[in-house]
């Protein structure tokens, strides 16, 4: 490790760091603006000057960029020398010259980076006196506001949305003091993590639009370490709230997982939390006029109770959207028998598989950071940026590795981002995608397959019989299939760190399957290879570990049982199932009793409804596609009925008695039952402090210090200040009190550190810049690999598909905005989604007589829909593409054969 | 849509170059020579030529100011800002072409005929102050010597 010294005091250092990232990384101060700590090294704003020594007797030293500056062995710089921090606050005051100093209308002020460096750099008095270039701004959509006066050009934006993410619309207009940053013309910013524009600008140039709507300032928000809903990768969060209702969704670092970045879906998708339609009390259906009554909160458990009595005339529906916990109450409730894990049949099926193949299998469940980290990658079947939207972002990441692996050969550390970028030109490794039409990545692709699910199948068991004799054979393929299969095989061989990717959304076992052999056929050749499998909801995979039986299976022995009551938690069943069998179950069972947070169809059927609290008002645990186990926290309280799901059921167990549940006051006691009493579960699990813990005697405050306000919040109600609510879920406060340090890992509602007020603090929190929060990352795996396993690779190779004469296989086609059920009713979010349609490719449209703008009848499952139709170029012969869980299409299982039609205008 | 002869001059162009992306700043200029100036469809032309998004030639095409993204008259002249012309009497030879064509730097005249704008440094310090028109130098520029370089322009 080299040591460099720092105003003459010596550190060590890790080999092959910029001076500013070491710097950094020491936990010292020194003012940057184009530097990012994903982004890279441009040397572009010269922020980060600092006066370098020739060696211990040069006294002059000059002037150099620190993020440009490799600190090498003996290094020796100076951060105070007047000529490096005059010239630093001279920077700021050119960069100023044109900005407007509108701080307090500005939605950044108060967690801006630049108000952070003015002040750091002592920059405290403007002098310019003259008339200031103005821009007009543009309108981009319902996610990100534009206000690019305050723009101070260090070329982040573009360098994320461009290089970084793949976006082609944003782009840097114009030159010298006139430059913008914007889109060729007004519109939708394209890009489905635009949404960290909102972080990566050190102004207030981009901010949340949807923050706007309600805005409140960072050190007003009471906020919680949470995890996103909105898919199975568990992004990591912060979810802030001001007066009851829930602000903003922010990034919250974790370097196993999301790192520094969400996509849109996860950043925007909040704001159901605060719609109309949630259940704020609970209540009953009278018997004669079926309308829903407000009952008390212990009538509505009693009458639960009593319903509940009998276990065996009892099911219970849990969710892959609710916690851990309050599935696992459910399933106390009602015996593991009787319990069913809300999924379908199929889905059940495919993330049991999935569990299976993490857990006995030699290839290691890959973390988005492993994604990030590979260099060779096979994609079977998932479009990712609709399915896993991160996962595409880390894939985006990992073309480049082999190209910068020659950089770093070539003498150029990586950090140097222009000069990599230079010497690597569009070069790519390898990524081979293997979809049923095109998808985002393909730009990045090495090469691409079309082809309907069990033919994409197929060419995954081509290329792991390309690695392993023993893994079946696939008879009959295409030669240029069989090639690109060969050539996928070879770069996976060759590679460090090969990653195949598949997952549930096509719901294809056999995809999954043949991922699973092309994994462990590199193990068996010696590879550590890499496998990562997406499943479809946040927890899909806690699902699996509790075991519980599918919807179908469910509602079978509500028919065929004495089955008098059903109890659904957290879960729109019409989403899951048809609507032929959801009456069918309507009518099997006599009571309904629905726990949920948003009204919806289901809650509708109900004859008792309870309010659930959401992600943002109740706490939990879920796991990940990975298997990674994450806490969420609660943001606030409010004065309903709301509360976690399992706290109703233990109200009911509690009135049962048929189970000990005294101790179930507190998360805690809840999950740790729950690892006891599940078998999948071994031991003790620790996902994060318990609500015991405490730094020097405090809790964790879930707020600021400065925050304001918090005696007089309530004074419409009660002169009195009232008692901030008590939280016996965890040890964050609810308020501004607490232990006033560095947060731990995993407890981290708002991320803030002396002189630091923007997310850039965060560097604060690492061991290192890049590297894991101080602690440890939060959360924790619980699928680990079996390295020495050989198990038997998967046999059934499916025929390939062939088209049926006036039948079409429909296959689900999944949309970042749109497909989610959560995300789809926030307002941003709601404006992105598609309308309803059918794809097909140009020649069966041209076969079925349709046009750009026909609209085509197709019959489903015994249903008749008209929609327009979307040309898909690449879509095979023989199928059409639907939109999942858009309003049209709930409950239709996919894939299935239907019928389509031009429709009779 | 790109012209046969645009099409052509492009892949001239193309012929000399690793990257289609290289071609942007030609094209950009050869598209500017068949229309007079560069339309937002020019753009969306040229980028569907190229494979480059609107947005990301754009970006090209503003950082020049010898690219025009709006309309310019028959003529463009370039009057130096630059410090030697400056010195030499760049402000009273600006003051006196406004007044002659009654446009102000960035204006075209109402006849379409000139778009004056200023440009920094025409390499010709030593001849200072200068100006050109289209492809054409004028230097040791006084107010006098107007009158005689406008007239070929009628
Ligand atoms: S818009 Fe923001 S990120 Fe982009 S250049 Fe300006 S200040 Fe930097
Ligand atoms: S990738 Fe998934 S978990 Fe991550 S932010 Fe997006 S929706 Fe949320
Ligand atoms: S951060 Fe070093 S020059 Fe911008």
């Amino acid at each position: 490790m080299p040591t460099i010294y720092i105003d003459d005091n010596p550190y060590e250092v890790k080999e092959g760091k910029n001076l500013l990232d070491a710097v950094l990384s020491l936990g010292e101060d020194l003012p940057y603006f184009c530097w990012h700590p994903d982004l890279g090294s441009v040397g572009a704003c010269r922020q980060c000057a600092v006066i370098q020594f020739q060696d211990e007797e040069d006294e002059q030293g000059r002037l150099v960029m620190a993020c440009m500056t490799p600190a090498s062995e003996g290094t020796r710089i100076s951060i105070q020398h007047p000529d490096a921090s005059q010239f630093r606050e001279n920077v700021i005051e050119w960069l100023m010259v044109n900005h407007p100093h509108d701080c307090p209308v500005c939605d950044e002020g108060g967690e801006c980076h630049l108000q952070d460096m003015t002040v750091m750099s002592g920059h405290n008095y403007r002098d310019f006196r003259f008339k200031k270039r103005t821009h007009r701004n543009q309108d981009l959509g319902p996610f990100i506001n534009h206000e690019m006066n305050r723009c101070i050009a260090c070329y982040r934006c573009v360098r994320y949305y461009r290089d970084y993410a793949g976006g082609g619309d944003l782009q840097a207009f114009a030159a010298h003091d006139h430059v913008y940053f914007g889109r060729h013309e007004d519109g939708v910013l394209e890009s489905e993590f635009s949404g960290n524009l909102v972080e990566v600008c050190p102004t207030g140039v981009f901010t949340d639009k949807t923050l706007k709507r309600h805005y409140t300032r960072k050190w007003d928000l009471q906020s919680a370490p949470s995890i996103c809903n909105h898919c199975g990768l568990g992004c990591n969060t912060i979810a802030g709230e001001r007066y009851g209702t829930l602000r903003r969704i922010l990034n919250r670092y974790n370097s196993s997982v999301n790192g520094s970045f969400l996509c849109d879906r996860g950043r925007f998708g909040y704001e159901f939390v605060n719609d109309d339609a949630r259940i704020l009390t609970p209540v009953m259906k009278n018997v004669e006029t079926r309308q829903f009554e407000e009952v008390s909160e212990d009538d509505a458990v009693a009458k639960i109770a009593e319903l509940t009595r009998d276990k065996n005339s009892v099911i219970g529906i849990g969710s892959p959207r609710a916690s851990l916990e309050s599935n696992f109450a459910l399933r106390t409730l009602v015996g593991s028998n009787r319990y069913s894990s809300g999924m379908s049949n199929a889905e059940t099926e495919l993330v049991n598989l999935s569990r299976q193949i993490l857990n006995d299998g030699p290839a290691h469940s890959a973390s988005l950071k492993d994604v990030e980290k590979s260099d060779a990658v096979l994609v079977l079947g998932e479009d990712l940026t609709n399915t896993a939207p991160m996962m595409a972002l880390a894939v985006r990441q990992a073309v480049r590795n082999q190209p910068v692996e020659k950089a770093k050969q070539a003498g150029i550390p990586e950090w140097n981002d222009n000069a990599v970028r230079e010497l690597i030109q569009d070069e790519k490794g390898p990524l081979y995608l293997a979809t049923p039409t095109n998808t985002k990545l393909d730009d990045v692709a090495t090469k691409t397959y079309n082809a309907a699910p069990q033919d994409l199948a197929r060419f995954g068991f081509a290329v792991a019989q390309f690695l392993a004799e023993e893994s079946p054979k696939v008879i009959g393929l295409d030669e240029d299939v069989k090639s690109m299969a060969k050539s996928a095989a070879d770069a996976l061989k060759n590679a460090k760190r090969p990653l195949v990717i598949s997952g549930t959304s096509l719901l294809n076992k056999s995809l999954i399957q043949s991922a699973a052999n092309v994994a462990w056929s590199l193990c068996a050749n010696g590879k550590k290879a890499e496998i990562a499998l997406t499943v479809p909801e946040a927890n899909s995979m806690g699902m699996s570990f509790l075991e519980g039986q599918g919807i179908e299976s469910a509602f079978e022995r509500a028919a065929s049982d004495d089955i008098k009551t059903a109890i659904i938690l957290e879960n729109d069943l019409t989403r899951r199932v048809d609507s032929k069998a959801w009456n069918q179950f309507l009518k099997n069972v006599e009571n309904i009793v629905v726990i949920d947070h948003l009204e919806n169809e289901t809650t509708a059927a109900a004859d008792i409804l309870l309010p659930a609290g959401t992600f943002a008002d109740s706490d939990g645990t879920l796991i990940n596609n990975e298997g990674r186990a994450q806490r969420f926290f609660q943001a606030f309280e409010d004065d309903s009925a709301v509360q976690e799901s399992w706290r109703w059921l233990q109200g009911v167990l509690d009135l049962g008695k048929d189970t000990d549940v005294s101790d179930w006051y507190s998360l805690d006691n809840v999950f740790s039952a729950m690892t006891k009493s599940v078998d999948t579960f071994k031991g003790d699990i620790v996902v994060a402090p318990d609500a015991k813990f405490r730094i020097n005697d405090q809790k964790i405050p879930r707020s600021p210090y400065r925050y304001s306000g918090r005696t007089a919040m309530k004074a419409n109600v009660d002169i009195h200040v009232h008692k901030p609510p008590q939280d016996p879920d965890s040890p964050l406060s609810f308020s501004m009190e607490g232990y006033s340090g560095k947060q731990p890992s995993g407890l981290t509602s708002f991320f803030w550190s002396p002189g630091w007020n923007s997310v850039q603090s965060t560097n604060k929190y690492k061991n290192e810049v890049g590297g894991e929060l101080r602690g440890g990352d939060p959360g924790i795996r619980l699928i680990e690999p079996k390295r020495n396993a050989s198990p038997k690779y998967f046999t059934e190779v499916p025929e390939p598909f062939s088209p049926r004469e006036g039948e079409w296989l429909s296959i689900p086609l999944h949309h970042i905005f749109g497909s989610e059920e959560l995300s789809a009713k926030s307002f941003g979010l709601s404006k992105r989604a598609p309308e309803p349609y059918v794809a097909l490719n140009p020649s069966s449209a041209e076969k079925l007589g349709l046009q750009m703008e026909s609209r085509v009848s197709v019959k489903l499952d015994g249903t008749e829909h008209t929609l327009p139709i979307t040309l898909h170029e690449n879509l095979p012969d023989g199928v059409i593409g639907l939109p999942v869980g858009l309003p049209d299409f709930n409950g239709i299982p996919l894939p299935n054969w239907s019928k389509i039609s031009g429709a009779t205008e | 849509m790109l012209s046969p002869e645009e099409k052509h001059e492009i892949d001239e162009e193309l012929k000399h170059l690793p990257y289609k992306e290289s071609a942007a700043i030609d094209a950009l200029k050869i598209v500017q020579n068949h229309r007079g100036w560069v339309t937002d469809e020019a753009l969306d032309d040229v980028g569907e030529y190229l494979d480059m998004s609107p947005d990301a030639l754009d970006s090209i095409a503003t950082f020049y100011n010898l690219i025009f993204r709006k309309p310019v008259g028959e003529h463009v002249i370039r009057i130096c800002d630059s410090v030697s012309c400056y010195l030499t009497g760049y402000e009273n030879l600006r003051d006196a072409i406004t007044k002659k064509l009654g446009i102000k730097l960035g204006g075209t005249t109402e006849d379409n005929k000139f778009t004056f704008l200023p440009i920094q440094c025409l390499g010709t310090c030593d001849h200072a102050p200068a100006m050109m028109i289209d492809d054409e130098l004028y230097r040791d520029l006084t107010p006098e010597k107007l009158d005689e370089i406008f007239a070929q322009y009628k």
